[in-house]
């Protein structure tokens, strides 16, 4: 399965981006073969729909799970039809690497 | 000729002037006078004509479009040719929506679809009415619909059912110096400003006269509830040579009497000096 975790940068080491829409890059965890890979969110200084762009670019990475600081109204609502799960993490201390071994664990 | 009544900041006293000045333009200078309410999100200047009659009303609606996923191929053109993003199209769930809240009804994405995947239904964006004051030609209001955003195309709306050539037409303006804002102004041959002299307002005050700048829109200040704050603002008009015309001192009484809908009831020897000498003043910039 994949799940998309929010990151504000390009590696393991970055931090964990709380914002969802305007997140810098995401990375998408496939836990079935444990790696990793990232990709640049284009959509993050657009000027209104980041949120709703950003569903989007999850749904199409194939994710069921989502973890990020928050989400807006707008893109919940898009993410609940696509059945996609949010997970909401309220700490931005965390590195993309410490949320990936805790999916490891599961 | 429009007249537009404008501020920045919210609660200095645009809708008092708007409503005053209508109702002193038509005792004083011309009888061909219409007042129009374009504080969509919340209209408040027909409380003020107790004995109003209401004359016309009608829905306006906005178009928005709507993707039929049987001959939609998923292309995303539609999604890129969208200025404000409000189409969001996933090919692998087969799933292409637009959102409401951000569509602006241009139709890019009708033009765009090869497929003829695309068409528009109609939503309610707000009521637009006119009344009868027995002051003038009267006034209209526009009324955006609960939970719509889309302020600015409705003020285009009621700026086009009000327009006549001969008339002065008074614009009440929403508070701020965004789009809707804009939409109030822009084609106006006189903008006045209502601040009041706190910080706050003065702030805003230097927003809205930027804004107006840019848009060269001539302009000139009314200063409301005078006696409070600084006289900070009044500093800057000079520095910048904008034009004062009139100064509304604060009184507790008439803050009670606009909260019961009575300005125009017992108006005072004083108010009704400040508008005149303000009309005065207006003459002789348009």
């Amino acid at each position: 399965m994949n799940i998309v975790i929010t990151a504000s940068g390009n590696s393991l080491e970055s931090k964990f981006d709380m914002r969802f829409g305007r997140c810098t890059w995401f990375c998408v965890y496939n836990s079935v073969d444990k790696t990793t890979e990232f990709f640049e969110n284009e959509n993050k200084n657009i000027n209104g729909g980041a949120g709703t762009k950003s569903a989007a670019k999850v749904a199409e990475l194939g994710a069921k799970r989502v973890i990020s600081g928050d989400f807006g109204p707008k893109a919940k609502s898009l993410l609940e039809k696509f059945n996609i799960q949010m997970i909401v993490l309220d700490d931005d201390d965390l590195s993309v690497e410490n949320i990936v071994d805790n999916l490891k664990e599961l | 000729m429009k007249i537009a009544v404008a501020s920045g900041k919210g609660g200095t006293g645009k809708t008092t002037v708007s409503v005053n000045l209508y109702y002193f333009i038509a005792k004083f200078w011309n009888q061909n006078v219409q007042l129009v309410d374009c504080d969509v999100e919340e209209p408040n200047d027909a409380f003020f004509f107790i004995n109003r009659k209401l004359e016309r009303s009608k829905s306006v609606f906005q178009m928005i479009p709507e993707i039929d996923t049987d001959k939609c191929t998923f292309c995303k053109k539609c999604a890129e040719w969208c200025e404000f993003n409000s189409i969001t199209i996933v090919p692998n769930l087969k799933f292409a929506e637009v959102n409401a809240s951000l569509c602006h009804s241009c139709g890019a994405c009708i033009a765009a679809c090869d497929f003829g995947a695309i068409r528009e239904k109609e939503i309610p964006l707000g009521v637009i009415s006119s009344f009868d004051t027995g002051i003038g030609k009267g006034m209209t209001e526009g009324r955006l619909e609960v939970g719509s955003a889309m302020q600015t195309m409705l003020i285009k709306k009621l700026k086009k059912e009000v327009t006549e050539k001969d008339c002065i037409t008074i614009l009440d303006a929403p508070p701020g110096t965004s789009c809707p804002v804009v939409e109030t102004v822009s084609e106006s041959d006189f903008v006045i400003l209502v601040s009041e002299p706190t910080p706050f307002g003065l702030h805003d005050l230097k927003i809205t006269v930027d804004l107006l700048n840019q848009l060269d829109i001539p302009f000139g200040v009314i200063i409301n509830k005078a006696g409070l704050g600084s006289d900070e603002v009044y500093s800057f008009l000079n520095e910048k040579k904008i034009e004062l015309l009139g100064v509304i001192p604060f009184r507790r009484e008439y803050a009670g009497l606009y909260s019961s809908g009575k300005i125009l009831d017992n108006i005072s020897k004083d108010t009704e000096n400040i508008y005149i000498e303000i009309i005065k003043k207006i003459k002789s910039r348009v």
